[in-house]
């Protein structure tokens, strides 16, 4: 029950784009049409998905204050928590290529509509982000990581879908200042999306 | 390399007809997250501006032995051993302000003009070049940082930098803090109107 409340939450509540603004870069550049924003969104909450239990258990059992002590009592007081970054840009960089390097061999349709987005998700910032809330809050089981990671994920989607449809209907039914079209208009867009979410907040389910 | 690169342009590009933020549209979460003051945007200017030169450099030197298929890793490799020193430095000796960047800092390694410019400019270019390239594009990036932390603070608190500016005699007559400037969305609106008078001034840079 707890995990459906905090996967449900991660959708609205803590949407990465409208409320942290999260993976933006992508958002911004890859929300023209539809199909390639759900393209890109799968994509991401599918990494979203992988990375935040694996990294999650490498918190738990590698980085935290004391967590090295399954090793041997002599490594009780052995903190690597600075190296969290490194280890966590690592997991994900490297999962991305895992990921790509299979879709590449079983199932040639998918990459080739997924393939371009792959390299761009190792740097889309909402799954760092989403990795360090992880850290930040403490999840406490495996599950919940998941849980967390699929709710961001599909927030993600959700968002992006959204403005890539709205942006599809400006470019033939509106008159758009010449100077504010194509990114600018975007970026107001995103901001007044951003003011209607922020309607979520404090909501407790 | 046979074509002659001009420093003076890659230089000066990224400060306004390049942008990195307005015009390459990179590194946007960063812009959005820390401009609610002026202070912060500054600090993680200057952050933006040693990680980029940095990475830069080194990326260029060890770019004929990376192997293709694994250059995204390595060049994140790169990124995030740079920023993390950075925000152990930062820790340090300017603890408050570290604070109010909080995760912000760790996600420079995810900033998309690191990325951005490792593969198009520090992977084909000599060391020197990329230096230039990577300090210009940091001071373009700070630039657009200082603009929206000054509007943001101006008119969001009242204060510049932690000093009062709005002098109280204008509270007394009713001039009240637009909370609203405080609040995220408020950034992508004061970027969205940073590009809209950027591209009225550079015609060439408007959309069909």
């Amino acid at each position: 029950m707890e995990n459906l409340n905090l996967f449900i939450r991660s959708i609205f509540v803590d949407n990465m784009i409208f409320a942290y603004f999260l993976g933006m870069c992508s958002f911004l550049a890859v929300s023209k049409n539809v199909k390639t924003a759900l393209g890109l969104g799968v994509a991401v909450t599918f990494m979203l998905c992988i990375t935040l239990p694996i990294n999650y258990l490498l918190n738990t059992y590698v980085l935290q204050a004391g967590a090295l002590t399954w090793l041997g009592p002599q490594f009780a007081d052995v903190d690597l928590s600075f190296l969290s970054l490194i280890m966590f840009i690592a997991v994900i960089a490297s999962m991305t290529q895992l990921v790509e390097m299979t879709v590449e061999k079983y199932s040639p349709a998918l990459y080739s509509s997924l393939g371009i987005f792959l390299p761009l998700i190792a740097v889309n910032c909402a799954i760092l982000g989403g990795s360090l809330f992880m850290q930040q809050r403490g999840f406490d089981s495996v599950f919940t990581s998941f849980c967390a990671g699929a709710g961001w994920g599909i927030g993600w989607l959700l968002a992006i879908v959204a403005i890539a449809a709205i942006r599809e209907r400006l470019q033939t039914y509106s008159n758009i200042p010449r100077p504010l079209r194509g990114i600018g208009i975007t970026f107001i867009l995103t901001a007044l999306m951003g003011i209607a979410f922020m309607s979520f907040l404090g909501i407790k389910l | 390399m046979a074509e002659k690169i001009n420093w003076k342009t890659v230089f000066f590009n990224p400060f306004s007809k390049n942008n990195p933020v307005i015009v390459q549209v990179l590194g946007i979460c960063s812009v959005l997250a820390v401009t609610a003051k002026l202070e912060p945007a500054i600090v993680m200017g200057i952050s933006v501006i040693a990680v980029l030169a940095f990475s830069n450099v080194i990326i260029s030197l060890i770019r004929n032995t990376i192997p293709t298929n694994i250059r995204i890793i390595v060049q994140l490799v790169v990124v995030a051993g740079l920023v993390v020193i950075v925000d152990q430095l930062l820790k340090a000796y300017t603890y408050d302000v570290s604070k109010q960047l909080s995760v912000f800092i760790g996600l420079i390694i995810t900033n998309c003009i690191l990325m951005g410019r490792l593969e198009a400019f520090a992977m084909a270019n000599k060391p020197w070049p990329s230096f230039l390239d990577g300090v210009g594009n940091g001071i373009g990036y700070t630039i657009i940082l200082v603009i929206v932390g000054f509007f943001r603070e101006l008119l969001g608190s009242g204060t510049l930098l932690g000093y009062q500016v709005i002098p109280q005699w204008c509270y007394d007559h009713g001039y009240v803090n637009n909370g609203l400037m405080i609040l995220p969305p408020m950034a992508l609106i004061v970027v969205g109107c940073i590009i809209w008078v950027h591209r009225s001034i550079n015609k060439d840079l408007q959309d069909e």
